[in-house]
Parts: structure tokens; sequence; C-alpha cells
């Protein structure tokens, strides 16, 4: 069972706070859009860090 | 090829490039976003001597000045923080959207090219040079600097792909929600702070006045002490302290609180402000910082461009300078603030009681911690080796 991050874009304030935290570099903030790429462990620090609650874990 | 690349155009980017190009320099600075300064990821304070020592003030990008400080503990207890001589304000809340701008343009004036939309992607070592991989309007694009300078903020690429800073644990980021809010009813010559592991665990909640009514209501939570989000915790605490005004703005950030690195640089490579972590671990504060460490970035690139020497070992001669204008204090507060992280509410509130009505003229950390042992010797010890 793998587990990677998905954003709810609705909710994302685009502040980067996910990709300061990911220490696979698979998070980019570009302009107000976040990508989250193949790197992803899905690790979860990043869910724990977003002000907004806009990451979540989903099964792959 | 350039002498310096500089990424970031946030206030130690601006200001690195700004020094280098105003010492005759071939400066590149470049910006991820199409518009600098915007979206904020700030609550704007910043002491008048951290800016005036850097920038010309120049009221455009002044929201608001105060004279001090309120801190609020659990229990209400007040302490007040202030310079109580007529004219001598001591912060300013800054409009970030109007002042990042304006230092990227003294940037730009002072010879600097400057590009957004503009990407770092990755750099690659040839010889005693770096080739830089940037994504430049959608393209592809490269080009070969002698220096490379990261001030690429709390999610730093520069940083990481070099290998000179960790990644953030949960334990060392404040994760942070603020609202600007209009009718807010404050007195708004203060900033207001507001601890407690309920309202705020492991950071704390503000309000600082931008002028004409507004103002930044926010919050910083530890992630690894918070059980939920920073919105939550935000609403929570506008709620309970029934702060009436309307939401015009939100804003998101993250803040470094790791205290100081050991060393910003690597061969061809320094990082400024954010990126360096460069923030303070108590007040979250990081303008004043970055201004300094983008000028002394900018001022060691000068000279090992004149000496033709990029070495990690020559820029260390910048890790000096900042750890002497400021990292010291970084490796006081980190201390400082995991005392604080240890303490429950109602050892918070003792505390508070004990200095609660002194008379704090200036408005810093050691003032209020100097005023604590005072009227505490049981925990001198504790600090003994901080102070």
């Amino acid at each position: 069972m793998v587990k990677r991050v998905v954003v709810n874009r609705r909710k994302c304030a685009y502040c980067g706070a996910c990709v300061a935290v990911c220490d696979s570099l698979a998070l980019e903030l570009v302009e107000t859009f976040l990508e989250i790429n193949e790197n992803c462990t899905g690790c979860s620090v990043c869910v724990k860090v977003c002000p907004m609650g806009a990451l979540s874990l989903v099964e792959v | 090829m350039f002498d310096v690349v500089v990424v970031g155009a946030g206030p130690a980017g601006s200001m690195a490039a700004k020094t280098c190009a105003e010492n005759g320099l071939e400066v590149l600075l470049i910006e991820k976003r199409q518009e600098i300064g915007t979206p904020v990821r700030c609550a704007e304070g910043i002491s008048k001597q951290g800016l005036k020592r850097f920038v010309e003030i120049d009221k455009k990008w002044i929201a608001a000045e105060v004279i001090g400080a309120k801190i609020y503990a659990p229990d209400g207890t007040e302490i007040t923080m202030a310079e109580e001589m007529a004219g001598n304000e001591v912060g300013f809340v800054l409009e970030r959207k109007i002042f990042d701008r304006h230092l990227a343009r003294l940037a730009a004036k002072a010879g600097a090219e400057v590009l957004v939309k503009t990407a770092f992607v990755s750099f690659e070592r040839q010889g005693e040079k770096l080739k830089v991989k940037m994504r430049r309007m959608g393209e592809d694009w490269e080009v070969e600097t002698k220096i490379l300078i990261g001030a690429d903020g709390v999610e730093s690429r520069v940083g990481r792909m070099a290998g000179i800073i960790k990644t953030l644990k949960k334990s060392e980021i404040e994760s942070c929600a603020q609202y600007l809010m209009s009718n807010v009813e404050i007195d708004e010559k203060y900033t207001y702070f507001y601890i407690g592991n309920e309202i705020a665990p492991g950071g704390y909640a503000w309000i600082f006045p931008k002028g004409n009514g507004c103002a930044n209501v926010g919050i910083g939570i530890l992630p690894s002490k918070a059980k939920r989000n920073a919105k939550y915790y935000l609403d929570k605490f506008i709620e309970k302290f029934d702060i009436k005004g309307k939401i015009v703005e939100l804003v998101c950030g993250a803040v470094p609180v790791y205290g100081e690195i050991d060393t910003a640089v690597s061969d061809n490579i320094m990082l400024a402000g954010d990126a360096a972590y460069h923030s303070d671990p108590i007040t979250g504060g990081g303008i004043a910082n970055a201004l300094s460490a983008g000028y002394l970035a900018g001022k060691v690139a000068c000279e090992a461009v004149e000496k033709k020497n990029f070495s990690a070992e020559f820029l260390r001669k910048y890790d000096e300078l900042w750890k002497a204008d400021f990292g010291w204090k970084l490796r006081r507060n980190k201390k400082i603030q995991e005392f604080f992280l240890k303490l429950d509410d109602s050892a918070l509130n003792s505390l508070a009681r004990s200095i609660a009505g002194r008379n704090i003229r200036e408005m810093s950390v050691q003032a209020i911690i100097i005023e604590i042992l005072k009227n505490n010797p049981q925990i001198a010890s504790i600090f003994k080796e901080v102070l």
C-alpha cells in the first residue's frame, strides 16, 4: 500500500510551508500552483505543517 | 558570464544584488514569481533600527509606526514594553508588497539585471564556475556565474541542492496563518502578542496595526506541538478574544526557527535570509536579518570576485560576518525558545505575573529576559550560559 500526498487547490494558500519540510524535494511551488512529483514518499510531514489543512495522504 | 546570480527578490536577495551591482559586478537577480512582493507571507513587523541600517525610510511602504509591544500571558496578564518618549517610535509595520518592489528597484537602479517569472532549477559545477539552469517564462534557460547567492526563502532549493542546509523538521518551523482585518479596535501605537499552549502551541498569536483601523491578525504554531492546523487556531483566537473586524486578506507562511546554522556557504554559493534559516527562533522576525545577510553576502561576493577566489574557504568570511552581526542572537534565542517550550500555561502565567507592571523600556527579547531574571532568581542558572 503506497501513499502519496495530494493537494486540495481550493484550500491551498500557496505559502510554501510544505516545500520547506519536504526532504525528497517532491514539492515545488510554481506561483500559486503546488506541484507534487513522484519523489513523494508519503511521509506526511507536509500534511502536518500546512497552515490551511490543504494536504492529505491518499493510497495509490 | 555573470559575476553573481541571486535567486529570490525578497529583502535578502535584492539587498545582495544591490550591494554587488553598486560595486560594479555583473549581477542577475531572478524571481520565480511574476510579481515581486506578492503573495505576501509575512506579519510585516520590523524594528526601526534594523531597517534604518540598510534602507532609507520611505513613507510609501510604512503602514504603521509603533512605540512598543504588549504581551499577554494565557491568563491575560499584560506585560508592556514601550519607549515612552514621544517621537521615539521603535518599530514599523511594513507594506511588504511595496517594500519588496522598492528594494528590487534599488537593485535594478544600481545596475543589476532583474528577471521575473524565472525559477532556479539546478546548478552544475564547471571548474571554477557554475552553470545555473533556470526556467524563464516557462522556457529552459541557463547562464554561467562565478557566484550563486540563494535568497530563495524558507523552501530554499539552492540551499538544499548545495547540501548547505538540512530540511526543516516539524519542530523547526512555525506554520503561520494571518488575516488582514479592517475595523479592528486597538491602540495603534502598539503591537500585541498572545502566548500560551492552548492559544498557540509552540508559537504565539499577534495583532500588528497597519493603519486606518486595519491590522494583521495572525498566529504561528509549531507543528510538532499542535494538534490542528494554523488556520484552526487563528479562527479560535479571533473568536476567544472577540476580535471584531472584517477579513480582507488571507496570508499564510512558514518561518524557520532552527537557530544558527554552522555555515551558509559552499564552493561558489552563499545563502541569505530565510534560505539560511536567518529568522529569529523567538520572535520569528526575519526582515532585518535578511537585509543584513544580503548586504554582507554582497560585500563578500565583491571581495571574492576581486580576489578571484570562490572557494568555500574564502566565502566563510561571510559566515564570520553574519554570525558576528546577528548569528549569536539566533543561537541565544534558540536556547531561550527551548526553555519556554517546556513551560506549561501556569508556569507562563507566573513568570508573566512576576514582571507585570514593570517598566520595560526597551522592546527586545533581552530586555524581557533580564526582567524575568531579576524577579525569578531561581531560574537564573538556566540562563547564565545564554546571556
